[in-house]
């Protein structure tokens, strides 16, 4: 947004600032996401590396009783995958000031989202073993419900997004930082879970 | 939090009154300075409360049984002075107290980059502190501020829980205090202040709050394993199942390593500004300082093995974190060797901040060699869990990170309050808390070599002399606190007015009120010097004006 640091305005026109909403300065929040999605992919890459060394010293990989099932997480992927392009779809929209395309593409990437959570919900239901079986069912379940966590946030802040959109002018081609922030964090998610699939799926067929 | 950021456009922070009442510092509050305050009045009373927990471990320690204390509650006692003092006293104090009041100011900015992220970073404290008491009304947290598997996952389940929930949350506060940081200084940095004309503390935030981003989430991954493993029933550091104790402190160390520098970096940034401030001659080597907090600040990301030394360590491991560990003492030897030669043909004036600052140089430097000992594998394994290790730690975070943030609270009393503070009596205090610091831990090299064990509530009779000592010691350190706190409260209400610049200091924070006005600046201020051009301007022939003159002209005349 405008208002750079400018030492003739100094921030001492009031009426100007405060009708540009986030007041004084530029508007650094992007790059204040990015940096906490920085700081919190460390969080998941302490996880991987707990699951990496899990891997490497057990013997059998799962251990016997705790196999998983690929096909269901395989078409969740797709979906998920999928979902990244749907919502920069709405973000292609919203910077040609169409509000209405916005709104339609965050909804379908929200129902992908949700459909994601459901076929997630849907296979721990199936799996017919608990997070208390062995450390791999540890592992399995506490990281792929930390993603799930981070979807459903991703969910509803997609929901806020359209919520906030019903009022005229509230995001338009110039002033869309919610939804950027949100297609940022959606991709996030996305490549968080390329990693997790690799290594909870993948890596357990060989 | 992402939530938060996004809904931060909703509330201005262009209207407040004309200045903050008392009540303003009890609520939620957007300005800087406020949340600063809070976050030094919340911590401090955090460490005394700690610092109570550690007289009661030493009376009981005066005699080799227990007959002041239950064990239990000893246990109780020692993992919650721990936490506390790091992660309720010099964590917020050093980072949310001083980064929040003095990186604005320092930079010539009005506020940080997310007033209310900043806002809501210290609010998450309170409802941390209210976990640890949870936790220490269900008998407390038993297995040490370490929390290692699995003597964590057998001891007081209910206590442990919320003992990890109250850290998870400054965890959370601590990054988004972190991320807030370096945008700011990055971002907000007046236009005319060059990178080399920054203060040296801002250098040191912006290598804290990188250590923090990279190392406190995994942190928190340790400790969300840690809950699972102890309320729903999950093996990552049990065996039977297939987990791994040392895992959890591979987890623990890699942030708690780096949270010492967390502890020490940004004390490290106080002592240049009171250093060069109070020897009136500008700072030796100010890229070598500058530089040397990014580097220990990279290095100390690679030395977090030398704690686990006897875990089953591997020889190779050993070998390269005791190599790592040698080589972040570098990058710390060129600080201190950079202050004595500050100090060195310096007009040195003996005030209280420079009394602790001259006063944490020697105790630092005690506590870096025992470090350097503690950091090579074959001394390690024999002192390894005694109190020799209790020793050097107290030596750099007593003697280091406590002295320098009281240097720190005498040196920008007057910039805070707007009154002076009483000088004999910070004297008193200085003098009280290096002989009671000394009596205290010194001692405690030779108990290690001895010998004895820490963590335990009895010992065996032959360490009771020096015991004994040790407490005497701490009791003297129990009573200086006192001429702080009288001179705290008195002078907070009724001290001498303050100048504009006591110190005459060279520092942005300096040109403006004391304390600052609201939006800290009336107009934008001018670097017209670099932060520590003291005593060179005498020479300056082209130009009239010298330091001493814009100095003058700030309200800061030569006394």
């Amino acid at each position: 947004m405008q208002g750079t640091l400018d030492t003739a305005s100094n921030g001492r026109n009031p009426a100007t600032n405060a009708a540009m909403g986030h007041a004084e300065h530029e508007d650094y929040r992007l790059l204040g996401l990015m940096t906490f999605l920085f700081s919190e992919s460390l969080m998941f890459g302490g996880l991987f590396a707990v699951y990496l060394v899990y891997r490497s010293s057990n013997g059998a990989w799962p251990p016997a009783g705790t196999e998983v099932e690929l096909l269901l997480p395989a078409i969740n992927t797709v979906i998920l995958v999928s979902s990244s392009f749907v919502i920069h779809r709405g973000d292609s929209a919203i910077k040609k000031g169409d509000v209405g395309g916005m709104r339609f593409w965050y909804l379908a990437t929200a129902l992908m989202g949700i459909v994601f959570l459901g076929g997630q919900v849907y296979e721990y239901l199936n799996l017919g073993y608990g997070l208390g079986k062995n450390v791999f069912s540890s592992c399995f379940y506490v990281m792929t419900g930390f993603h799930g966590l981070h979807v459903l946030v991703g969910v509803l802040l997609m929901l806020g997004v359209i919520w906030r959109s019903r009022r005229e002018g509230h995001y338009n081609a110039e002033k869309h930082t919610g939804v950027e922030m949100t297609e940022i964090y959606w991709h996030f998610v996305d490549i968080i879970w390329i990693v997790l699939f690799a290594l909870l799926y993948i890596l357990t067929l060989f | 939090m992402t939530q938060a950021q996004i809904s931060m456009d909703a509330v201005s922070h262009t209207e407040h009154p004309e200045a903050w009442k008392w009540y303003h510092y009890f609520w939620y509050n957007t300005d800087h300075k406020v949340i600063g305050i809070q976050y030094l009045v919340f911590s401090f009373i955090a460490y005394l409360i700690a610092g109570v927990m550690a007289l009661f471990m030493r009376a009981e320690l005066y005699t080799p049984n227990s007959d002041v204390l239950d064990p239990n509650l000893y246990n109780a006692l020692l993992t919650n002075h721990g936490t506390m003092m790091i992660f309720f006293w010099v964590v917020p104090a050093a980072i949310g107290g001083f980064g929040n009041y003095l990186v604005p100011l320092m930079i010539g900015a009005k506020d940080m980059a997310f007033p209310n992220l900043n806002a809501i970073a210290f609010w998450l404290n309170p409802p941390a502190a209210l976990m640890l008491t949870i936790s220490l009304w269900f008998g407390g947290a038993q297995s040490g501020w370490t929390a290692y598997p699995p003597l964590s996952l057998v001891t007081n389940n209910l206590g442990q829980s919320f003992w990890a929930l109250a850290i998870l949350l400054v965890g959370t506060s601590s990054i988004l205090g972190a991320l807030n940081f370096l945008i700011t200084i990055y971002k907000l940095k007046i236009p005319n202040m060059r990178w080399d004309q920054l203060p040296l503390f801002c250098w040191a935030m912006v290598a804290t709050s990188a250590l923090a981003l990279f190392s406190t989430p995994v942190l928190a991954a340790g400790l969300i394993l840690l809950l699972f493993d102890i309320n729903f029933g999950t093996g990552f550091f049990r065996p039977e199942m297939g987990g791994n104790v040392v895992i959890y402190q591979h987890l623990f160390w890699f942030y708690s390593h780096p949270a010492v520098y967390l502890m020490i970096l940004p004390i490290f940034g106080i002592m240049s500004e009171v250093i060069s401030t109070h020897a009136r001659k500008p700072i030796f080597g100010y890229k070598a300082i500058a530089y040397s907090s990014l580097a220990i600040c990279f290095v100390g990301l690679f030395v977090w093995v030398h704690h686990m030394f006897t875990s089953g360590t591997p020889p190779w491991m050993r070998m390269f974190f005791t190599i790592s560990t040698l080589i972040v003492a570098v990058p710390t030897g060129v600080k201190i060797f950079g202050w004595v030669a500050t100090l060195w043909g310096g007009k040195i004036r003996f005030t209280t901040p420079m009394l602790f600052a001259v006063g944490l140089l020697a105790m630092f430097v005690l506590g870096g060699l025992s470090g350097v000992t503690l950091g090579t594998a074959p001394f390690d394994i024999h002192v390894h869990d005694t109190y020799y290790v209790v020793a050097h730690f107290h030596y750099v975070l007593f003697g280091g990170s406590v002295f320098g943030l009281y240097a720190a609270i005498y040196h920008w009393f007057p910039k805070m309050t707007g009154r002076m503070y009483n000088e004999p009596l910070g004297k008193a205090h200085f003098i009280l808390t290096f002989i009671g610091t000394n009596l205290t831990f010194l001692p405690m090299h030779e108990l290690g070599l001895q010998g004895m064990p820490r963590r335990i509530a009895m010992y065996d009779p032959q360490f009771e002399a020096i015991n004994q000592l040790c407490t005497y010691g701490s009791m003297l350190l129990g009573v200086s606190i006192l001429p702080f706190l009288i001179n705290a409260i008195w002078s907070w209400g009724w001290g001498p007015k303050a100048e504009r610049n006591p110190w005459r200091s060279l520092t942005l924070e300096w040109q403006t009120a004391s304390p600052p006005i609201i939006e800290n600046f009336p107009e934008d201020p001018i670097v017209w010097a670099g932060p520590y051009d003291y005593g060179i301007d005498t020479e300056a022939d082209e130009d009239d004006t010298t330091v001493e003159d814009m100095l003058a002209e700030v309200g800061a005349e030569a006394r």
